[in-house]
């Protein structure tokens, strides 16, 4: 097809159209229990146009929910960047490291944020009523953590042996090399392992929820479905969506600002 | 006792030795230029110098102290300019001023950065990242950083290989007046002969590897400064050039003689700027004739 005026905003569009189209008739015919976009919409005018009302501990504008994740988010997260950015050069840096902790990492990141969670429920139960927030920051940190450790190890490894090499001909000591040299070179490595992990830590803040029963958006749609009301079902899935797109757009900016040196 | 004294140096990747009997002496002051084909072994020569790889066997020695690592007393610049992109023109010099000079006030640090950067004619770049510079500046830029560091060897490694003609040339004068100034001791690898007698002391070829060595050295008597134009004519001048190149031409004539390659060339005729453009889809792997040529003897 030809390119024409406004089909950055037209196509996608029609997309939307499509999908909404057949959800409508799904709900009509063969899915019954599935709410009609109507029915969504009407069920959930009160929570988006009143975007952070609070009106009962699970009964909060969408926005606010958002809110509590995007701020457990943003601590699990910042953890996860903590603890495996330095990981991540170790890695890269010594092939003894490599080989002694490589396999452990490459059998521990496929595991799914809900298999963490019970275990980080066990590790923090002495928390008393904060061991639900613990483990769910436990969980973020863990699953969020690999993709930057794995990129920042690949940026490492990429550093190009002329930089390396000026730094041995000025005798730059390990701290200066470390700041002045790899740091800088393995950036852009380093922001594509930041934007994935955040990815990362956006799903498993939402099984976190599930689980423990946190106000937030993951919280909100499991009590809901435990409530028969299943329009907000489909309301906090569209918005954890939305949320997750935005995240990872600014990550994708912050991420190009880095790329282009 | 030379300034600089490589005795019998070998070196080898695993396999067959890049390097063996390697013999050479730089007095100070000297600008020797050491030429030869690409892949014979030249940049390793330049790496043992500078420390950045060590020798299997023999010594290398500068000022009757043994090499054992890469240091600021040999500043280099590398073929492929090797600046820290996210660093400016100022700041890539002052990394390694601020290195060097760790003694000095920061007010004389940054006099000698602003000097290195004006020597090499780059004041108006000075606060540009080295994406925004051409080829040939950021090669100012490789050459001011390893003057700002006041080494006692200059070691250019293929430094001008990546440029282009015009600009190559602009550089080699302009290397010239460098070292007219206070006539470090340097050694130019190169693969140009015409460079190396623009430049150089005195010449000494590198045969081919594997097992490259030193062929004999041709001093260039020619005066200073030399005129480009008027080398060009300068019958010392064609003379020197004619007895490198066959010394060359020599190598590489034995080389040949062991050596038989098959190429494969495209089959495809050039295409008529007159005619309308055709819009095609690409061509396939079996579409594409190929016809086969053999070199050597």
């Amino acid at each position: 097809m030809k390119p024409f005026k406004l089909d950055w905003l037209i196509l996608p569009l029609v997309g939307i159209g499509l999908v909404l189209a057949l959800w409508a008739i799904s709900s009509s015919t063969w899915a019954t229990n599935l709410p009609s976009p109507l029915k969504t919409w009407q069920a959930s005018r009160d929570y988006i146009v009143e975007p952070f009302a609070k009106r009962g501990e699970m009964d909060q504008g969408i926005l606010r929910f958002t809110w509590y994740s995007l701020v457990l988010v943003a601590q699990g997260y910042g953890i996860a960047l903590l603890v495996g950015t330095p990981i991540g050069f170790c890695l890269g840096l010594s092939k003894t490291f490599t080989k002694i902790f490589d396999p452990i990492i490459q059998i521990l990141r496929p595991v799914s944020p809900l298999a963490w969670l019970p275990l980080g429920l066990v590790l923090f139960m002495g928390a008393g009523k904060q061991a639900g927030t613990y483990g769910a920051l436990f969980t973020i940190a863990i699953c969020a953590m690999w993709p930057t450790v794995l990129n920042t190890a690949v940026g490492v490894r990429a550093v190009p042996q002329d930089f390396l090499n000026v730094g041995r001909v000025l005798k730059l000591s390990r701290w200066k090399m470390l700041t002045k040299i790899l740091i800088p070179a393995t950036l852009p490595y380093m922001f594509t392992g930041f934007r994935l992990s955040l990815g990362i830590a956006w799903l498993a803040i939402v099984a976190a929820e599930m689980l423990t029963g946190r106000p937030g958006a993951g919280g909100f749609l499991w009590q809901e479905y435990n409530a028969l009301i299943y329009e907000h079902i489909i309301l906090s899935i569209i918005t954890i969506g939305l949320v997750g797109f935005g995240l990872d757009r600014l990550m994708g900016l912050v991420e190009r600002r880095f790329k282009s040196i | 006792m030379a300034f600089l004294e490589l005795t019998n140096v070998c070196k080898s990747f695993g396999g067959a030795p890049v390097l063996s009997g390697v013999n050479l002496a730089i007095e100070r002051g000297e600008f020797v230029a050491i030429v030869g084909y690409s892949g014979s072994g030249k940049t390793t020569l330049i790496s043992l110098i500078a420390g950045l790889t060590r020798a299997d066997a023999g010594t290398v020695r500068l000022n009757d102290l043994d090499i054992t690592g890469p240091g600021p007393d040999r500043g280099i610049v590398f073929q492929n300019y090797s600046l820290l992109p996210w660093l400016t023109v100022f700041e890539n010099i002052a990394l390694a001023v601020d290195q060097v000079f760790p003694n000095h006030t920061p007010e004389k640090r940054k006099l000698l950065v602003e000097a290195a950067i004006a020597t090499v004619n780059l004041t108006p770049a000075r606060d540009k990242l080295p994406r925004n510079l051409s080829g040939g500046m950021r090669q100012r830029v490789s050459v001011a950083r390893a003057l700002a560091m006041d080494p006692q060897v200059l070691l250019l490694d293929e430094p001008l290989s990546a440029l282009d003609a015009l600009t190559r040339a602009t550089l080699q004068d302009e290397f010239e007046r460098i070292w007219e100034k206070d006539r470090k001791t340097v050694v130019l690898i190169t693969n140009d002969v015409d460079e190396a007698l623009l430049l150089a002391d005195r010449i000494i070829p590198l045969t081919p590897g594997p097992g490259a060595h030193l062929g004999p050295s041709f001093p260039v008597s020619l005066v200073r400064p030399r005129d480009r134009k008027a080398l060009n004519h300068d019958p010392e001048f064609k003379r020197l050039r004619a007895l490198v190149t066959n010394e060359l031409l020599g190598y590489s004539a034995r080389r040949r003689a062991t050596v038989t390659r098959k190429l494969v060339l495209p089959d495809i005729l050039p295409e008529d700027l007159d005619r309308p453009p055709v819009r095609r889809r690409p061509l396939r792997p079996h579409e594409i004739k190929e016809t086969e040529v053999s070199l050597g003897t």
